[in-house]
């Protein structure tokens, strides 16, 4: 009983997190609101019984991801997010993918419900620290390896794409963009954001 | 009594449409970006649940495997966009059309 109010609990408040993170327009309030969806289900991995996908999930999600996520939103410091403009239709289609996609979630649901149901295993070491690192270091081993390479990968590309461009290159892009937008006033803040 | 493994893939489900949405709605690149890593820990919540309730470790190895996907598209997605704005002095996905002329 108390881990099925436990549950209901954290879902709704994952479920408004997410609401909240797609309505507002102002990058930052969406950034914290994705940080309330990554801590409810964090919580919701622990009455799982998955301790370690729960401490993951707050240390890379919430503590990592996001904290990159909010320097940029800082360090870029841009307007808020313009309604929909040229792309009226972008409206009905996002709401017919909507619908879709729930529909596709309720015939799920319903399916899983009318199948015979599957024995718990009351096996409460799968989830512990011991039995993962045992399966990620025997079985998954070069799976393992190539997520290595892959965040090296990742982490000189993204020093790659974010290295400084030369101040004659980017005075040129700054005019030129301005030039085309006629924000004349504008071009010092520019300079100084970037 | 625990909840049953369908209402944890109903709530996975309704985290997934709403990240979907959100994509198709958002018009900064950041606010895209966000809405994917909602896509993301949708179906880690259903890899977790059905870890649980065949009890076996391998769903969680493979949330471990999303999570390092994650913050490798995280590392090089936030570049894309700073580069970006650099390029254009926005992020507004509708101003990424350096190749359509």
């Amino acid at each position: 009983m108390a881990s099925n109010v436990l549950f209901f609990l954290f879902a709704g408040f994952a479920i408004a997190c997410a609401i909240s993170m797609v309505y507002h327009k102002n990058p930052l309030y969406s950034a914290v609101s994705l940080v309330g969806v990554f801590i409810a289900l964090s919580c919701i991995y622990i009455t799982l019984a998955a301790p370690f996908i729960a401490a993951v999930q707050v240390l890379i999600y919430a503590g990592a991801i996001m904290v990159l996520v909010v320097f940029v939103i800082m360090l870029l410091n841009m307007d808020d997010d313009k309604p929909l403009s040229r792309l009226r239709y972008l409206y009905a289609v996002g709401g017919g993918l909507g619908l879709i996609l729930l529909a596709q979630t309720f015939f799920i649901f319903y399916a899983v419900m009318r199948t015979p149901k599957h024995a718990v295993n009351a096996d409460e070491t799968a989830g512990n620290t011991l039995s993962i690192g045992t399966a990620m270091y025997t079985e998954y081993l070069l799976p393992v390896e190539i997520v290595g390479v892959l965040l090296l990968m990742a982490i000189i590309g993204g020093v790659i794409l974010v290295r400084r461009f030369d101040p004659g290159h980017l005075k040129l892009v700054v005019d030129n963009e301005l030039e085309r937008r006629h924000e004349e006033d504008e071009k010092d803040d520019f300079r100084i954001a970037l | 009594m625990e909840p049953s493994l369908e209402t944890y893939l109903a709530l996975s489900g309704i985290l997934f449409t709403i990240g979907a949405v959100g994509v198709i709605f958002k018009r900064n690149a950041l606010g895209m970006f966000m809405c994917i890593e909602l896509m993301l820990n949708a179906v880690n919540l259903t890899f977790v649940a059905f870890s649980r309730y065949y009890a076996d470790v391998t769903g969680q190895l493979f949330v471990f495997m999303v999570m390092s996907v994650a913050a490798a598209e995280a590392a090089v997605g936030l570049g894309i966009i700073i580069a970006f704005f650099r390029n254009r002095i926005s992020i507004d996905v509708d101003d990424a059309s350096i190749l359509k002329n």
